[in-house]
């Protein structure tokens, strides 16, 4: 009996102490790269635009068909259901705002991180887990270059300036779809459902959908690198790091979500 | 004699608490060749990256032309590994690029150069290692000993005064790991660079280096020249040198540890 009581508080302290290093190395990795981006620039070691460039169009432009497609859909799935509800008081105009507000506020930037982590953040894992395991980051190092400049902080502004981006599209397409089923199957004119939809969303609902998908880039493109840089141990270790990377991603969103959804819902 | 180019003194290596080098002691002069010998394991390429700085030492240091690497801040010690180069056992190529970028890729980054003369200059160095019309090849495309080559060219890119090769015939079949031998060596005469090789193979050793230096169970056993070594009282190095296998006796004790997986 004490013997799996000990093994149990042995596990737990070992697991609290190994996320207490990730932390402590997610925070030494922040700095870096706040470094690199922020000061570094002004001491004439400038930023790596052509790579961030070609990351912006690897992370942002190559996911637009999917987030164009899923929320083209989500859009439509929300009209529905709220029509459903709102038929019985016969108010189905209201469709038209539970859509605006539900998207904006919350489901596009949600949606589209997730959708984002599933592609790109695994991908900056696997590449930079790939180029650690091959010693390729090593080999940088000993040209003197360093790792988080040319590695790094690429990835990070690309992420950060494409998924807010992204964004706004899944906002304006998901919209559409809301549109395209209320023109479809609900007694409403165009004009009517248009109007409905812009007297429904205001400033803040897009600010803060926006607001907090740039904190979610954030946490995906950091904890993608992290990953990537601390993979261990070959093709295993960079396998066992991208899923990591994933599911790590998307509870610290889920997280972030909650945390600024409160904050808006109280401040707002 | 002259000043040493490369001071290592009392260096202890570890990972976590297992210590791999356990005091190492080494001077290197401008100009010679000097080959690290030492079974698989024994702890050469953790030598190698605290020789250039990759990893710092549980105590002891690397001075490198007088500075300690260890206690460098990043810019000083990247104005160091501007004037060496190294070469990767796996070759280390960046994957995503051609064999041209590879080896343009630090000239790019450390001088201002028109890009019509960076094209020239990694020309030359792809022809140095007999790899010319390859700059549009992917790593991928290539084969052990190319890599291996194209590695060696983007690590002279910078026209180095130290030269580190980490076991640069390893893996490779007899012919082609001597021709590379040969092509170090040869460089190393032409540009009178200082190299480092680190190497379990005897015939690497015989041709590349002026000194050799045993490496053995985290100390150095014995430096010299190869003659200087065959002469070696300790059984040990005659042994290493004569390619003889180890006697597998074994006491219980040492044998219990093995299997636990306790080293020391
Ligand atoms: N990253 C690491 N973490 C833990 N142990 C390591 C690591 N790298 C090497 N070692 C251990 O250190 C010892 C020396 O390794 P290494 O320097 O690669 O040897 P060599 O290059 O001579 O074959 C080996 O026993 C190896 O298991
Ligand atoms: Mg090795």
């Amino acid at each position: 009996m004490t013997e799996i009581a000990n093994k149990l508080l042995g596990n737990i302290g070992r697991s609290t102490l190994d996320v207490l290093q990730q932390l402590r190395g997610v925070r030494s990795l922040t700095a870096e790269a706040g470094y690199w981006m922020f000061i570094a620039p002004f001491r004439s070691q400038k930023l790596k635009w052509k790579n961030t460039i070609e990351q912006m169009v690897k992370i942002g432009f190559n996911s637009m068909p999917i987030v164009l497609l899923i929320a083209f859909f989500v859009g439509l799935i929300i009209a529905m259901q709220s029509a459903y509800q709102l038929e019985r008081f016969g108010t189905t105009i209201y469709v038209a705002n539970l859509v605006a507000v539900s998207l904006t506020r919350e489901l596009a930037p949600l949606l589209t991180a997730i959708i984002v982590t599933g592609r790109s953040g695994s991908a900056i894992t696997a590449e930079i887990g790939t180029m650690k395991v091959s010693e390729e980051v090593d080999a940088l190092q000993t040209m003197g270059l360093n790792p988080v400049r040319f590695l790094v902080v690429p990835r990070l502004l690309a992420i950060m300036i494409m998924l807010p981006c992204l964004t706004v599209i899944a906002d304006l397409v998901g919209i559409f779809g809301g549109y395209v089923l209320a023109m479809g199957t609900l007694d409403l004119t165009s004009v009517r459902y248009i109007d409905q939809t812009i007297s429904a969303l205001t400033f803040r609902d897009l600010s803060s959908g926006l607001i907090k998908s740039v904190f979610f880039a954030f946490i995906i493109g950091m904890n993608g690198c992290f990953q990537g840089l601390s993979v261990r141990g070959g093709a295993e270790g960079v396998g066992k790091s991208t899923t990591r990377s994933v599911v790590v991603s998307i509870f610290l969103i889920i997280l972030a979500d909650v945390f600024f959804t409160f904050l808006f819902f109280s401040t707002f | 004699m002259q000043e040493p180019i490369i001071q290592i003194k009392d260096l202890v290596a570890a990972y976590g608490d297992r210590e791999v080098l356990k005091g190492i002691n080494l001077d290197i002069y401008p100009g010679e060749s000097i080959a690290i010998l030492g079974r698989s394991g024994c702890g050469k390429s953790t030598l190698l990256r605290h020789m250039i700085g990759l990893a710092q030492p549980k105590s002891g240091e690397v001075r490198i032309k007088g500075e300690d690497i260890g206690s460098m801040n990043e810019e000083e010690r990247n104005e160091v590994l501007k004037k060496t180069g190294m070469l990767f056992q796996s070759a280390a190529l960046f994957n995503s690029m051609t064999v041209g970028d590879n080896v343009a890729f630090p000239l790019r980054e450390h001088t201002d150069l028109e890009e019509s003369t960076i094209s020239i200059m990694m020309k030359m160095k792809l022809d140095l290692v007999g790899l010319s019309g390859f700059d549009d090849f992917k790593p991928a495309e290539l084969s052990g000993g190319m890599k291996k080559r194209a590695g060696l060219a983007r690590a002279l890119a910078m026209d180095p005064e130290i030269l580190f090769c980490d076991e640069p015939s390893a893996g490779l079949d007899p012919i082609v790991g001597a021709g590379l031998d040969n092509l170090i060596r040869r460089l190393q005469k032409a540009f009178n660079m200082t190299i480092v090789v680190v190497t379990h193979e005897m015939e690497s050793v015989y041709i590349i280096a002026d000194r050799i230096a045993m490496l053995h169970e985290g100390r150095i056993l014995a430096v010299g020249t190869k003659d200087e070594l065959l002469n070696h009282p300790d059984p040990r190095v005659k042994q290493f040198l004569n390619r003889e296998a180890d006697d597998e006796e074994m006491d219980r004790d040492s044998y219990l540890k093995t299997i636990m997986g306790k080293d020391e």
